[in-house]
C-alpha cells in the first residue's frame, strides 16, 4: 500500500459511481485539472460505503467534483487522518472543502 | 485409512501453491489492503493460466464443463488457494472460476436455461439468502418471510439479513415460508430477480470483513412466478440444509490455508528477530506457541480431510463436515492470535496480513452456522444413535 493516494483519477459520473463497491474506504474528489478539493471517507455508518458516500460528494459539490479516487480500506479513520496531513504537508492547506471541517488534534506529517 | 496425499495430488499442491506464491502475492503488494478484486488485466491473465493448467471451475460438475477433481484434492487446494491477503474470502481472487450457486445444478431445464447456464457464462451471478432478522442459526423456525400464492405468482413479505453480494447480484435464492403450520415441512425456495418490483437492498450491513459485504432486504409484495419454485413446495428446507453441510468442508480449508500461512510467516519472523540478545525462536514461550500452532492446524488438517474422504466416497459426513467447521475455525483464529502475538507490533499493522486474517477469520466461528450449532448437528447425530 502506497502512502499517498496516487491511483488513477476515475469520471466523477453516475455510471461511474453506481459501479463502486460497497465497502468502507477513504477517497479523493478533484476539479478538472486535478487539484484535491476534498478529502473523505466512507464509515461504518455509511448506508452503502464508498459509493453512497462518494454519490453523496457529487451532489454536494456538483461540477466542481470532476473526478475521483478511492482505497478500500476498513481503518479509513487513520487513513483519512494520514491523507489530510499528506495533502497539507505537499501544499500547505487542508483541501478547499475541508478546512471548515477538520478532525480535531490533527497531527503533521513530513 | 490413508489420508497422505498421493503423487498426483502432490504435484497439484505444488502447482498451485506456486501460482499463489509466484502470480498472486506479488500483486498485492499494490493493491487496496482490503481490497477484494485484481486489477481486470491481471484477472483475464490469470483466468487464462488456470484454464491452462486445467483447473478453472473447480466447484463445476464435469457434465457441465468442470474439471474433474475430486473432493478431496479440491480440499488440498482450496488450502493452498487462500494463502495470501485476501485469500480468506477471496481466494486467488477468483481466478480459478467458481461455480456460482449449487443448488441451481439441482434446477429444472427451464430454471437452468435463464439461470445456471448465464452463471456458468459469466453473465449473471446470484446471492443466497437465507437469514433473517429474526434468526439464522436456526432458519427452520426463524423463517418469517412469507409466500402467498396470488394466480400463477407467489408474492413475498419479509426481510433477510446478512446476504452477501445481494446489491450487485442479477438474481437470488431466497426462503419464504409457504406454510406457517408446519415448520420446516412449510419452506419453499424461490428464485428471485433483483429487477423485480418490491426487491429492496435496503443498506449494507458493514462488519469486520472487507470482502463480499452483508446487506439487508426487503421483500415488499414481491411477485414470483411459480416458474422460480426451486424444487418442490414446502421442501425448501432440504436445499438449505444441504448447501450448508457441504460448504463446510471448502469452509473449514480456506481457516486451515491462512492458518499454515500464518504459522509460516510466525515461524520465519521467530528465527530472525532479535530480543535481549537471542532471537524468538529461543524463548520457550514462543516455542510453545509455535507448538500449539501447530496442533491446531494439523489436527484441523485431518479432521477436514476425514470430511472430505467420506464425502467423496459418497458416505454420509453430517458429523464430520461440522466437526470440521468447528475445529478449523476456531483452532484458525487460535493460530492467526498467536502469529500477531509472536509478531508484536507489526502484527497489527496493515504491511502484514495478519490483521486482515484477525478480523476476518473471527467471523467463520459465526458463518455458515455457528460453532454452537457445530456441537449442536453432533450431539444429535451421537447421541441419537447415527454415529458412523
Amino acid at each position: 500500500m502506497k502512502l499517498r493516494l496516487e491511483k488513477p483519477w476515475l469520471p466523477m459520473t453516475a455510471e461511474t459511481l453506481a459501479k463502486l463497491p460497497g465497502q468502507l474506504g477513504v477517497y479523493q474528489v478533484a476539479d478538472s485539472e486535478g487539484q484535491v478539493i476534498k478529502i473523505g471517507f466512507a464509515g461504518g455508518k455509511s448506508l452503502f460505503g464508498l459509493r453512497s458516500a462518494l454519490q453523496g460528494e457529487a451532489n454536494v459539490l456538483g461540477s466542481r467534483a470532476a473526478k475521483f479516487r478511492y482505497e478500500v480500506n476498513m481503518q479509513y479513520q487513520s487513513r483519512y487522518r494520514e491523507l489530510l496531513m499528506l495533502h497539507i504537508a505537499d501544499n500547505g492547506s487542508a483541501p478547499e472543502f475541508n478546512r471548515d471541517s477538520l478532525p480535531s488534534r490533527l497531527g503533521r506529517i513530513g | 485409512m490413508d489420508l497422505e496425499p498421493s503423487e498426483e495430488q502432490r504435484m497439484i499442491v505444488a502447482t498451485v501453491r506456486r501460482f499463489v506464491r509466484e502470480e498472486i502475492v506479488p500483486l498485492e503488494a499494490d493493491l487496496d489492503p482490503d481490497g477484494t478484486a485484481l486489477e481486470p488485466d491481471d484477472h483475464d491473465r490469470l483466468v487464462a493460466q488456470t484454464k491452462q493448467m486445467g483447473f478453472f471451475g473447480l466447484d463445476i460438475p464435469v457434465q457441465y464443463g468442470g474439471p474433474d477433481i475430486d473432493i478431496v484434492t479440491r480440499t488440498l487446494m482450496a488450502i493452498e488457494m487462500s494463502q495470501h491477503r485476501a485469500g480468506l474470502y477471496t481466494p486467488c481472487y477468483g481466478v480459478f472460476g467458481g461455480a456460482g450457486l449449487a443448488q441451481l445444478f439441482e434446477a429444472n431445464e427451464d430454471q437452468k436455461q435463464r439461470y445456471l447456464y448465464p452463471t456458468l457464462r459469466g453473465e449473471k451471478h446470484g446471492f443466497f439468502g437465507l437469514t433473517e432478522p429474526s434468526g439464522g442459526s436456526d432458519p427452520a423456525r426463524a423463517i418469517q418471510t412469507t409466500a402467498v400464492k396470488d394466480g400463477d405468482d407467489w408474492v413475498l413479505n419479509g426481510a433477510k439479513i446478512f446476504i452477501s453480494g445481494a446489491d450487485t447480484a442479477d438474481f437470488g435464492i431466497t426462503f419464504a415460508r409457504t406454510d406457517s403450520s408446519r415448520g420446516r415441512e412449510g419452506i419453499t425456495c424461490f428464485i428471485v430477480d433483483t429487477d423485480a418490483p418490491g426487491f429492496h437492498v435496503r443498506r449494507i450491513v458493514h462488519t469486520l470483513r472487507s470482502t463480499s459485504y452483508a446487506t439487508e432486504l426487503q421483500y415488499d409484495n414481491l411477485r414470483v412466478p411459480a416458474a422460480n419454485v426451486l424444487g418442490e413446495v414446502n421442501k425448501g428446507f432440504a436445499i438449505a440444509n444441504d448447501r450448508l453441510s457441504r460448504q463446510r468442508i471448502p469452509y473449514s480449508a480456506a481457516c486451515i490455508g491462512v492458518a499454515a500461512k500464518a504459522q509460516e510467516m510466525a515461524i520465519a519472523y521467530a528465527n530472525q528477530r532479535e530480543t535481549f540478545g537471542d532471537i524468538l525462536a529461543s524463548r520457550q514461550a514462543i516455542q510453545w506457541m509455535i507448538v500449539d500452532n501447530e496442533i491446531d492446524i494439523r489436527t484441523s488438517r485431518w479432521i477436514t480431510l476425514a470430511a472430505a474422504d467420506k464425502a467423496n466416497r459418497n458416505l454420509p459426513f453430517r458429523t464430520e463436515a461440522a466437526m470440521a467447521k468447528l475445529v478449523s475455525t476456531e483452532a484458525g483464529g487460535r493460530v492467526v492470535d498467536r502469529a500477531m502475538q509472536i509478531h508484536g507490533g507489526y502484527g497489527m499493522t496493515k504491511d502484514l496480513p495478519l490483521e486482515r486474517w484477525y478480523r476476518e477469520i473471527r467471523i467463520r466461528r459465526i458463518g455458515e452456522g455457528p460453532s454452537e450449532v457445530q456441537r449442536l448437528i453432533m450431539a444429535r447425530d451421537l447421541l441419537g444413535g447415527s454415529f458412523h
